[in-house]
C-alpha cells in the first residue's frame, strides 16, 4: 500500500486512453460530457479503487470540464469512492429481502472475522466493509459484493470461507 | 387458458447453455422478428404493440404502444430510445437475468422499438453494480454490430441504429426516467419537472422513449406471433406474461415468468415452493417492490397478480417484486428498514421528500427501538399525506406508501410498539 500513500499526479495509461476513445464514441460528438460517468468509473479502476482529489482534478482537465462539475457528479453517486478503500471492498446488502433471509448474521460473521464495522478499513488495508442498499439479486439473498463480484445465497460459514480464500 | 401453467416468453432461452451467445439466440429463432418489423411501417409496428396491450414492466404500467405513439413523427432534434436497466427497486432482480442470460432478446426488441419511433440511437442504462452483466451486454452489442444488425445500414435496409451502454453510479433515483436522462447526460441524477415529458423533450432535448428491460425484451415475440396472440395471454387490461421476483420467506425464491392474472397464492404455493412453514405461517406480502403497500394474509388468499386486482386490494403490481414475510417478522422493523432506504436515496431537491423521508425514517426507527411516543402513528400518517403527490418525482410517494400501507394493514402492531415499547412478535 505504501506506493499508494504517495499519490503522484495520476494519469491514464495508454490502454486506458484507448478505452476512453471507445467510450467517447458512444455519445454524439457535441455531447462529449456525457462520458463523464464512464470516465470516472475508468479512473477509479486505474487509480487504485478510489478517486482522490488529484484524480478528480485530472478527470476534470481530461474532460475539459470545470472541477466543480466533476466533484458534483462524483459525490452524488455512491459508487465513486472519495475515500481510499481496501484492496477488497466488501459491500453487504441489508435491504428487505436480504434482511428477511438473514443478512444480520452475515454482517455479524464479517464483523467477527475482519474486526471492523461498516465504513471501516482494516489496519492492513486489505478490507473495507460497507453496508449497501439492494443490489438487485434479491431472490438469491442474502448476498454481498466484493469488488466486481456478487456472492449469493450466503450463510455465515460460507462468508467466512469466501473471505479466507481471498488471495 | 390455464393461468397457472408456466409459460415462457421473455425467459424462453435462459435455461439453455450459453444462452447469452448470438449462436444460441439465432438457433432459437432470434432476429427473425426484427426482419419482419423492418418490412412494416413504423405505424404498423406501433399498432401491433398497441394491440398486444403490453404495459410497462418498470413499475408504472403505462401501455408501451401508446407511449411510443406519443413520439412525434417529425422532429428537428434527434430522437432517442433508452432502456431502463437500473433495476434498483428493492426486491426486484428480473432484468438482471435478461441482461446476463439473453442480451440479444433485449437488443432485438430495441432495434424494433427504434424503428417504430424513428430513433437512430439507443442506450441501455445499466446499474453500475451489474458490472459482469454489462460486459455480457457489451459483447452482445459488438456481435450484433459485426453482423450488421446494428450500425448505419441495419439488415441492409438503409436504416441507422446505434446502440451503447451507459453504467450508472449507484443511485436508486436514477431509475426514475428523467433522473436517468440527467445521469445519461453526465450529470447528477436529479429528476426533471414534468411536463415537458420525455416523449417531447428527453435526452439532449430530443423526443425520447424510455422502457424497462422486460418491456423491450417482450417485443420480439409480440411482433413474431402478433399482438392478438400476446393479448390472449393473461387477463383483460393485464395482458401477457410477467416475471415475478419472489424473495423472502418462501421455499424456492426465484424469478418466475407466468401469465398475468395468476392467483398470488398459486404463484407462491406452486411456483415458489410454498411459504416457509406453510401457508398459515404467512404474515403478509409486499406484492410489487418495496414501494408497494403490504397485503395481509387475508388479502393474499384472493388477490390475483394483475394491475386491477392488486389495486383493488390496496396495493400495486409495480415492478413485480413479490416479497414474502412470515409470522416471525416484525412489520414495524421491516418498514423501518425501507424508510431508511428512501431517506438514503432521496435526491434532496424537493422539501417534502428530503425532509419527509428523514422524518419517516426517524420516527419508524424510534418506534422500532421502543421509544415510540403517543401520537407517533398519527404523525406518520400526516407526514405521508404531506409527501404524497407533492414532489417532483414519485420517489416521495414511494417512500410514503409502504408506511401508510403498513399502518392500514397492521395498525395493531404499531399501536403495540407505542404502548409497550416493543414488538408483538419478537
Ligand atoms: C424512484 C423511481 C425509481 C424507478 N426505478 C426504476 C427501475 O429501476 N427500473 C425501471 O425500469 N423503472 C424504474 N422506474 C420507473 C421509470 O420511471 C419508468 O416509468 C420506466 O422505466 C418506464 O418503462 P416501462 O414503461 O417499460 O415500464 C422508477 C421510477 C421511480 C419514481
Ligand atoms: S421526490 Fe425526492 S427523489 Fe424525487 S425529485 Fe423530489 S427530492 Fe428528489
Ligand atoms: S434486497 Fe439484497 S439484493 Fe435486493
Amino acid at each position: 500500500m505504501e506506493q499508494e500513500l504517495n499519490d503522484n499526479a495520476p494519469r491514464f495509461s495508454p490502454e486506458a486512453l484507448a478505452r476512453t476513445e471507445e467510450i467517447f464514441k458512444r455519445y454524439p460528438p457535441e455531447h462529449r460530457e456525457a462520458a463523464l460517468m464512464p470516465i470516472l468509473h475508468l479512473a477509479q479502476r486505474e487509480f487504485g479503487g478510489w478517486l482522490s482529489p488529484e484524480a478528480l482534478d485530472y478527470v476534470a482537465r481530461f474532460m475539459k470540464l470545470a472541477p466543480i462539475r466533476v466533484h458534483e457528479v462524483a459525490s452524488f453517486y455512491t459508487m465513486y469512492n472519495l475515500k481510499r478503500v481496501g484492496r477488497y471492498h466488501i459491500q453487504v446488502c441489508t435491504n428487505i429481502s436480504c434482511w428477511l433471509c438473514g443478512s444480520d448474521a452475515i454482517v455479524e460473521a464479517l464483523r467477527a472475522r475482519l474486526g471492523i464495522g461498516f465504513g471501516q478499513t482494516s489496519a492492513d488495508g486489505r478490507f473495507t466493509l460497507a453496508e449497501v442498499e439492494c443490489l438487485g439479486a434479491c431472490v438469491n439473498a442474502p448476498m454481498l459484493q466484493i469488488n466486481d463480484d456478487y456472492h449469493e445465497n450466503l450463510t455465515p460459514e460460507k462468508v467466512v470461507g469466501i473471505i479466507d480464500q481471498l488471495p | 387458458m390455464n393461468q397457472s401453467a408456466p409459460i415462457q416468453i421473455v425467459f424462453r432461452n435462459i435455461h439453455k447453455a450459453d444462452s447469452h451467445t448470438l449462436a444460441v439466440y439465432l438457433a432459437g429463432g432470434g432476429y427473425k422478428a426484427v426482419v419482419r418489423a423492418l418490412a412494416r411501417t413504423p405505424e404498423e409496428v406501433i399498432e401491433e404493440v398497441k394491440k398486444s396491450g403490453i404495459r410497462g414492466r418498470g413499475g408504472a404500467g403505462f401501455p408501451a404502444g401508446i407511449k411510443w405513439s406519443f413520439i412525434p413523427r417529425v422532429s428537428h432534434r434527434p430522437k432517442y430510445l433508452v432502456c431502463n436497466a437500473d433495476e434498483g427497486e428493492p426486491g426486484t432482480c428480473k432484468d438482471r437475468d435478461i441482461l446476463r442470460y439473453d442480451p440479444h432478446r433485449l437488443i432485438e426488441g430495441m432495434i424494433i422499438a427504434g424503428h417504430a419511433v424513428g430513433a437512430e440511437r439507443g442506450y441501455i442504462y445499466i446499474r453500475g453494480e451489474f458490472f459482469h452483466e454489462s460486459q455480457r451486454v457489451e459483447a452482445a452489442i459488438r456481435d450484433a454490430y459485426a453482423k450488421g444488425y446494428l450500425g448505419e445500414n441495419i439488415f441492409g435496409k438503409g436504416i441507422r441504429f446505434d446502440l451503447a451502454i451507459h453504467l450508472g453510479g449507484g443511485a436508486y433515483v436514477c431509475g426514475e426516467e428523467t433522473a436517468l436522462l440527467e445521469s445519461l447526460e453526465g450529470k447528477k441524477g436529479q429528476p426533471r419537472v414534468k411536463p415537458p415529458f420525455p416523449a417531447n423533450v428527453g435526452l439532449w432535448g430530443g423526443p425520447t422513449v424510455i422502457n424497462n428491460v422486460e418491456t423491450l425484451a417482450s417485443i420480439p415475440d409480440i411482433i413474431e406471433h402478433g399482438g392478438a396472440w400476446y393479448a390472449s395471454l393473461g387477463v383483460e387490461k393485464s395482458t401477457g406474461t410477467k416475471i415475478f421476483s419472489v424473495s423472502g420467506h418462501v421455499n424456492r425464491p426465484g424469478n418466475h415468468e407466468v401469465a398475468m392474472g395468476i392467483p398470488l397464492k398459486t404463484l407462491l404455493e406452486t411456483h415458489a415452493g410454498g411459504v416457509r412453514g406453510g401457508w398459515d405461517n404467512l404474515k403478509g406480502v409486499i406484492p410489487g417492490g418495496s414501494s408497494s403497500p403490504i397485503l395481509t394474509r387475508a388479502a393474499c388468499e384472493t388477490v390475483t397478480m394483475d394491475y386491477d386486482s392488486i389495486a383493488k386490494a390496496g396495493s400495486m403490481l409495480g415492478s413485480g417484486a413479490v416479497i414474502v414475510l412470515d409470522r416471525s417478522v416484525c412489520v414495524v422493523r421491516a418498514i423501518a428498514r425501507l424508510s431508511r432506504f428512501y431517506r438514503h436515496e432521496s435526491c434532496g431537491q424537493c422539501t417534502p421528500c428530503r425532509e419527509g423521508t428523514g422524518w419517516l425514517s426517524q420516527i419508524m426507527d424510534r418506534l422500532e427501538a421502543g421509544g415510540g411516543q403517543r401520537g407517533d402513528i398519527e404523525l406518520l400518517e400526516e407526514l405521508c399525506g404531506n409527501i404524497s403527490g407533492k414532489t417532483i418525482c414519485a420517489l416521495g410517494d414511494a417512500a410514503a406508501m409502504p408506511v401508510a400501507g403498513a399502518i392500514r394493514a397492521f395498525r395493531e402492531e404499531f399501536v403495540h410498539h407505542v404502548a409497550h415499547g416493543r414488538c408483538m412478535v419478537e
